[in-house]
């Protein structure tokens, strides 16, 4: 495959130079000219006014690279477990996997490995219709290979046509090693799953760029289609203690490799008590704080508010506040009722981390910052005036 | 010990825009860099290399262009760069990029191959783990500390999403590191001067002896279909007046939403 001009419609206009991230478009005797630099990410395509930029098959492209892909059937889910319990994120890919599985009238697995029987019940009242279970306790800590040999194996057995698991420290670790070794395509930290209007194919929506961008990706020609989806992002649907499914009980692979050994494990200490990533409310502060003590403040009405605390790089950076409160590109996403930006600019890197919260009240001494683009409420202010002011009257009011 | 590092270069997305009017990125003038991931494996091995007997390979998939990537490295105390390059590479997605790459590696041979956690453009974090699995060694990602080495054994901390893991592996193996693992050097002048002069080695498909039909886009699954604006909302409400009025607004708001 390559890309081409067609200098017949080229007019031009110079508009796909400036998109190319890779400077592969120039000007050449008065019309747009693909180089070798072109790295055929298409993004190109979708630009020109006239149309006048294709994709032109090499000779050599033909159609025995597609495979047979119809032995392909159900929506498989990898739940994640920390020291035994299922994770949140399992919870949200199990209700997201639901939807895609009746969509295509195919059967829901859920893959659980290192948790007890009763993790994989609890995946079952989540909308799982067979749940293959590992339940060894050499799986309870992660490592990739034993991980990677059991997902193979199961997909290589039963042929889902979807895989998907958390964007995760560990899904992001050991899903691309799955695809690698199946020659499968795996889509990153999605963060919206379709399934393509009258086919079978999954439309993955992710952010690119630093989340400049979002592109869709498709993969129309293998299985499984597979992808990592960011957490707080598919909404969980309600659980049914009604719904049934079997357990079907599977064995560690008796001549697997591991060469990694986790030795020890250790959990964050907290600023706050309550898990950005579970927090209804947030209370986060940048920037625009201007020292550490300003934590404080926010700790205090966070406090108020039941929420927690949540923090820009800018403020991680200065060392005001741990990195586990970093919200964005770099930190975590999450998707409280309410999130309150205090003194946070809202560069794109930071809005890819809070942009699907439900509520956004941003407070900012400058108009112009970007946070208002994306802010339900917006107060234009000094927030040291704002919010010791807001703290004295919730407090009053509860007397 | 033998250590490769894996670089790439990368438009600076911080300074990449999107126009909202043609669902078209605006990059003219973006810089192309290191990705700054990158520089922090670069580091990594340079700073083992002062305290072992080891040797410093960087080496990248990418157009011509990236040479420029390259000669930084060797300003940063690498040894060695290697240029992959290949029209046969163009459209690579990260299963491509990996099983090239890892041609090019079993080629030049390895016991430590450090990566970025991602990279900033294509931002999957997808290519390291994927290179190990075509190696059929080890890997560790999102190592932010590097307890102990030797020529067997290293033992690293992995960054997870709760905390962290102690973890230790046997050698070879591949890491990706975050920022958190240490501070990239400045090059030197004397790193400046040696880069200028040094040997860049080029490498094409014909070299790496893969099949064709498992390079650039005819071995990518995946593949990028469109790309558009992230959305914006619309609706939003200002509270104007004095701090003392926009409190009693937003204290409506708390209340009304049952937040306080
Ligand atoms: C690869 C990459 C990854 C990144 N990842 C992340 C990430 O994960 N998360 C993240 O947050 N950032 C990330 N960043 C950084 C991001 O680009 C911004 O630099 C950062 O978010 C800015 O933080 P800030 O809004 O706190 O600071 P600034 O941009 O400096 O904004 C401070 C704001 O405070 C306001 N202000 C100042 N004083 C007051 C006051 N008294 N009252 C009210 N308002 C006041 C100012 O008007 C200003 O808008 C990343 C960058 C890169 C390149
Ligand atoms: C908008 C867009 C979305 C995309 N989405 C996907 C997707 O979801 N799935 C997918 O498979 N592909 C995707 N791609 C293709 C992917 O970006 C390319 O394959 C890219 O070459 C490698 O992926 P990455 O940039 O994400 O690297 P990452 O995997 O994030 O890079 C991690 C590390 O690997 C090393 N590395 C990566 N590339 C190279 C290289 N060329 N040379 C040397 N070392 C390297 C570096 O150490 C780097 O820090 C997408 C491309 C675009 C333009
Ligand atoms: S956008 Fe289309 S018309 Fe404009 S210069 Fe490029 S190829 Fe020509
Ligand atoms: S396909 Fe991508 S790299 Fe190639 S010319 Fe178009 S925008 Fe540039």
């Amino acid at each position: 495959m390559q890309i081409k001009v067609d200098r017949d419609l080229c007019t031009s206009c110079e508009t796909c130079i400036a998109s190319c991230p890779y400077e592969a478009i120039v000007l050449q005797e008065g019309k747009a000219f693909v180089n070798e630099y072109c790295q055929i990410c298409r993004i190109c395509l979708s630009v020109c006014p006239e149309g006048a930029i294709k994709e032109v098959p090499d000779v050599q492209d033909s159609a025995d690279s597609v495979k047979d892909i119809s032995a392909y059937k159900g929506v498989m889910v990898f739940a994640e477990q920390r020291e035994g319990k299922v994770s949140q994120v399992a919870f949200e890919l199990l209700s997201a996997g639901r939807r895609l599985a009746d969509k295509l009238s195919v059967e829901l697995f859920a893959v659980l490995l290192g948790a007890p029987e009763s993790e994989a019940n609890e995946l079952i009242k989540w909308g799982a219709d067979k749940v293959f279970l590992c339940s060894s306790g050499s799986l309870t800590s992660f490592n990739d290979e034993p991980y990677t040999d059991i997902v193979s194996k199961i997909i290589k057995e039963h042929k889902p046509e979807i895989v998907l698991t958390g964007a995760t420290a560990i899904g992001r670790s050991f899903f691309p090693r799955v695809a690698a070794r199946l020659h499968a395509g795996l889509t990153a930290d999605c963060t919206s799953l379709e399934i393509e209007d009258g086919g079978r194919n999954l439309l993955a929506i992710r952010p690119a760029f630093g989340g400049n961008i979002m592109a869709t990706i498709m993969c129309p020609d293998t299985r499984p289609q597979m992808a990592t989806v960011r957490p707080k992002v598919m909404k969980k649907c309600a659980c049914s203690a009604n719904h049934t499914g079997t357990i079907v009980n599977i064995d560690v692979p008796a001549n697997g490799k591991c060469r990694t050994k986790v030795l020890e494990t250790a959990k964050d200490t907290d600023f706050c008590s309550i898990n950005i990533q579970e927090a209804e409310v947030i209370v986060s502060g940048g920037r625009g704080l201007g020292n550490p003590k300003g934590f404080e403040m926010l700790k205090e009405l966070a406090e108020l508010v039941n929420g927690t605390l949540g923090a820009s790089r800018a403020a991680v950076d200065e060392g005001w506040i741990p990195y586990n409160h970093q919200v964005g590109q770099t930190g975590k996403t999450v998707c409280p009722k309410i999130y309150i930006a205090c003194g946070i600019s809202g560069a794109v890197q930071h809005m890819v981390g809070m942009q699907s919260s439900d509520i956004i009240i941003a407070i900012n001494k400058n108009a112009e910052a970007p946070i208002f683009n994306i802010a339900n409420y917006g107060i234009v202010g000094d927030l040291y005036e704002i919010i010791p002011r807001l703290i004295k009257r919730i407090k009053e009011e509860r007397g | 010990m033998k250590i490769v590092v894996c670089i790439k270069q990368v438009p600076d997305t911080a300074e990449v825009k999107i126009n909202p009017q043609t669902n078209t990125l605006m990059r003219d003038g973006v810089p192309s860099i290191i990705n700054p991931y990158d520089l922090h494996a670069i580091e990594a091995a340079v700073a083992i290399k002062e305290v072992m007997d080891a040797t410093v390979t960087v080496l990248t998939m990418g157009p011509p262009q990236a040479e420029v990537a390259l000669r930084e490295s060797i300003a940063m105390g690498a040894d060695e760069a290697v240029l992959l390059s290949d029209r046969a590479f163009a459209g690579s997605d990260t299963w491509a990029t990996a099983y090239t790459l890892s041609g090019a590696l079993k080629k030049l041979g390895f016991d430590l191959i450090f990566c970025g956690k991602q990279a900033i453009d294509g931002d999957t974090a997808q290519v390291g783990p994927a290179m190990a699995e075509f190696l059929d060694i080890p890997h560790v990602a999102y190592v932010s500390k590097i307890n102990s080495i030797s020529d067997t054994v290293v033992e690293v901390r992995r960054m997870m999403d709760d905390g962290y893991d102690v973890v230790e592996t046997s050698v070879p193996v591949l890491f990706t590191v975050v920022r958190e693992l240490n501070q990239p050097r400045f090059a030197s002048l004397k790193g400046k001067m040696r880069a200028k002069n040094a040997q860049i080695r080029k490498l094409t498909h014909a070299d790496i002896e893969l099949d064709e039909k498992d390079l650039g886009l005819s071995g990518s699954p995946t593949q990028v279909k469109n790309i558009f604006a992230p959305e914006m909302k619309k609706e939003r409400i200002v509270f104007e007046g004095s701090p003392a009025e926009q409190v009693a607004e937003l204290h409506n708001v708390l209340k009304s939403v049952k937040c306080i």
